[in-house]
């Protein structure tokens, strides 16, 4: 009876095994990783050289537009005309939001409820609908708000594939969309907003961290979740940088985002090859822990990348770090509100909507760091001038 | 029964036999073996102290675990509850430090709590663990995620994070002394006692045959209960290490249910109850670990974790399934 219960437990444990290890952004949370000391191994398949060669193009190009307003500048823009959406207000805009989930969205959605409040007088209605990084429910969404008289669409997509068909349906309607952060396949929509991204985000840290660690040095590349376009664009540009200088990657590890995993992932490195001499990172969610790792082993920080959130500006200032911030700005949630009244006045909007994404260096790091914010808040949310603020964002 | 035969034939082994430690001592053996020739820096004092700094919370969870598989029972929802209890312990502390304390106190009334609503579920209403604690696995983690809306919220003091993290330095011999190896030395000394008095021989025995208890006039429930309690105890404190160690996250007690379970089960505990001793169990967490640790220092990737898990309850569901039924 005992042997029989226990095997039944055994069974079911297993069974169960796998939803446990599952991450909150239901991806696969444990694929295959590069064998440490394997290099930077094959490029990604998401990898698209085209596509590099203009990211890495835009980083060096001059924005239009007005200089202490990075969201409403564009880089090398097209315009296009805009007349036939022209009415008169004040509007309803309708936005359709893929998720919630991470610090990143919540900031820049608390940006886009502050740049509405900002334009008051011109919106009498913003509806908001959240799909909980679900595409069967982004399209339900989308469809429900083409019947509620809406006077402009915004879509930030869940996933770029699936949500095409239902984002040329609303096209289709007559209605002006504006698509931002991720992409669709389809040139429908009046203006597609979001900054250079990924490849140029990889370069940046992938380059600033060969540059500056010492040569023939160690290098541990931490990347959050393989198959997911926007992380892997960022590394497969670092790759390519690190495979053009010739450094020693002797690791390039998953860590589901998760900081004790990443503090004992560097620590492992530690404990196998006594010293790391720089570390990657495809996004700065868990930077912190990988600088708490170095310190709490007692050894120190070498170059590092992280991003532009606070708690790693903040230990960056601290630590005097040698460290970069390359950027995905979450000011770029108030471009489609100020894209969507331009459009409904008539005006001429660039499409694509490129906008600049700027890096926090040593130089301008004093002036991204603000003890008052929360430790996950971005710094590039163009948001200080906005209303609430500060209060909005805490 | 040809059982006492055959177990006093096999008396010397009895130890081996019947949930003893020494299998597991064996192992660990072995792999420290391992590790010493291929990484022998790893066994000098300051590199030995982080990684069981670092193991404390998981030999935690893994006694936990005992007290309730031990009796007879499962618990699935430490795992999540490590969870919440850092995010919850993030927001209610919000970055200042006078309110570190009360939070840790919060921290354990709730983990005792969890773990009473687990055990009056289970054997007041006769829900089986399995489905009670999963359950609550899942009550939890949408809890945490409806409470702060997908991204967690506020942030640890230092003075809450010092525990997982910092350590005592300077100590002769040692070098540093994580604190959490300390909290992990005083509570286990505390789980071997509870389990040499009378509690922890009642408990063993409602885990062996609970109608035999009950007829020697054992309250089965409520040992069952308080088994919970003492798990959900666990899960607070291992919270309490795994947020000062790693900091605000929503995936700080991913998975460490399994991990937990393979540890009691791999430190010769039987699953269904009545076998086993908590050193076992810790052990077994130890073991886990290092077993870890050496596929690191040969370059294995951490992927495998998860397979090599799932491999270790089969395996050790099997060895001990032969062992009983030869009894």
């Amino acid at each position: 009876m005992k042997r029989c219960l226990a095997a039944v437990a055994a069974v079911t444990l297993l069974t169960l095994a796998g939803c446990a290890t599952d991450t909150p952004v239901a991806t696969p949370s444990s694929t295959e990783s590069a064998p440490a000391g394997a290099g930077t191994g094959e490029q990604s398949k998401f990898f698209d050289q085209t596509d590099y060669d203009n990211e890495l193009a835009l980083l060096d190009a001059t924005a239009t537009g007005p200089a202490d307003k990075p969201w409403e500048q564009a880089l090398n823009p097209t315009l296009v005309d805009t007349t036939k959406f022209k009415k008169a207000g004040p509007y309803k805009i309708c936005f359709s939001n893929a998720a919630l989930n991470n610090p990143w969205r919540q900031v820049g959605y608390k940006t886009m409820q502050a740049e509405v409040a900002a334009q008051g007088d011109r919106i009498k209605e913003f509806v908001h609908v959240e799909a909980e990084g679900k595409d069967q429910k982004q399209i339900a969404d989308i469809n429900d708000l083409l019947g509620k008289d809406c006077d402009a669409l915004i879509v930030s997509p869940n996933t770029t594939a699936t949500l095409t068909p239902a984002v040329e349906a609303a096209c289709q309607t007559g209605l002006p969309v504006i698509v931002f952060d991720r992409g669709v396949d389809t040139d429908c929509p009046v203006t597609f907003i979001n900054p250079i991204g990924g490849y140029g985000f990889g370069h940046v840290g992938a380059e600033f961290v060969s540059q500056r660690m010492k040569p023939g040095g160690k290098l541990l590349a931490l990347r959050i979740l393989p198959g997911v376009d926007v992380l892997e664009t960022r590394w497969s540009a670092a790759k390519v940088a690190f495979d053009k200088a010739g450094v020693d990657v002797v690791g390039v590890e998953f860590t589901d985002g998760d900081p004790a995993k990443t503090k004992k992932i560097v620590d492992d490195y530690l404990q196998r090859y006594g010293t790391i001499d720089g570390v990657w990172m495809d996004a700065g969610a868990v930077a912190v822990a990988a600088v708490e790792a170095f310190q709490d082993a007692g050894k120190p920080v070498p170059p590092i990348n992280g991003e532009d959130q606070l708690d790693f500006l903040k230990v960056w200032k601290e630590a005097g770090l040698t460290a970069i911030a390359p950027t995905y700005p979450t000011y770029q949630w108030r471009t489609p509100i100020i894209a969507a009244l331009r459009i409904l006045d008539g005006q001429q909007v660039s499409s694509p909507w490129k906008l600049p994404q700027p890096t926090i260096t040593q130089e301008n790091l004093d002036s991204y760091l603000d003890a008052d914010m929360p430790p996950l808040h971005y710094a590039m949310c163009g948001c200080t001038d906005l209303p609430g603020y500060p209060q909005r964002w805490k | 029964m040809t059982t006492q035969t055959v177990s006093r034939r096999l008396a010397p082994l009895r130890r081996w036999n019947s949930g003893g430690i020494l299998p597991i001592l064996a192992v660990l053996v072995v792999l420290l073996v391992l590790v010493a020739a291929r990484q022998p820096d790893f066994l000098s004092p300051p590199s030995l102290m982080s990684f069981l700094g670092r193991s404390a919370p998981i030999i935690l969870l893994a006694a936990g675990q005992y007290f309730v598989i031990v009796s007879g029972e499962f618990d699935l929802s430490v795992g999540s509850l490590v969870t919440a209890q850092v995010v919850v312990a993030a927001r209610l502390i919000d970055s200042d430090p006078s309110r570190t304390w009360p939070v840790v106190l919060v921290l354990l009334a709730g983990g005792a709590l969890v773990g009473l609503v687990n055990g009056l579920i289970t054997t007041r209403l006769r829900v089986p663990s399995f489905v009670t604690t999963l359950g609550m696995f899942l009550i939890l983690v949408g809890a945490v995620y409806l409470w702060s809306d997908g991204a967690p919220k506020g942030g640890l003091t230092d003075q809450f994070r010092q525990l997982g993290r910092r350590a005592v330095e300077d100590v002769p011999v040692f070098g540093r002394l994580p604190y959490a190896l300390l909290v992990l030395l005083v509570l286990a000394v505390a789980a071997v006692l509870l389990m040499r008095s009378d509690f922890g021989r009642t408990l063993v025995a409602v885990g062996d045959n609970p109608r035999t208890a009950q007829l020697s006039g054992v309250r089965v429930w409520r040992t069952r209960t308080i088994a919970f309690v003492l798990s959900g105890l666990a899960a607070a404190v291992a919270a309490i290490l795994i947020g000062g160690y790693g900091g605000v996250s929503f995936q700080a007690g991913a998975g460490l249910e399994f991990g937990a379970i393979t540890a009691v089960v791999l430190g010769g505990v039987a699953l269904g109850g009545g076998r086993g001793s908590v050193v076992g169990a810790m052990l077994g967490a130890l073991t886990l670990e290092l077993l870890f640790a050496l596929m690191n220092f040969y370059g294995v990737s951490g992927a495998l974790r998860p397979s090599v898990q799932g491999a270790i309850i089969l395996l050790a569901v099997a060895v001990s399934a032969r062992r009983f039924s030869s009894r």
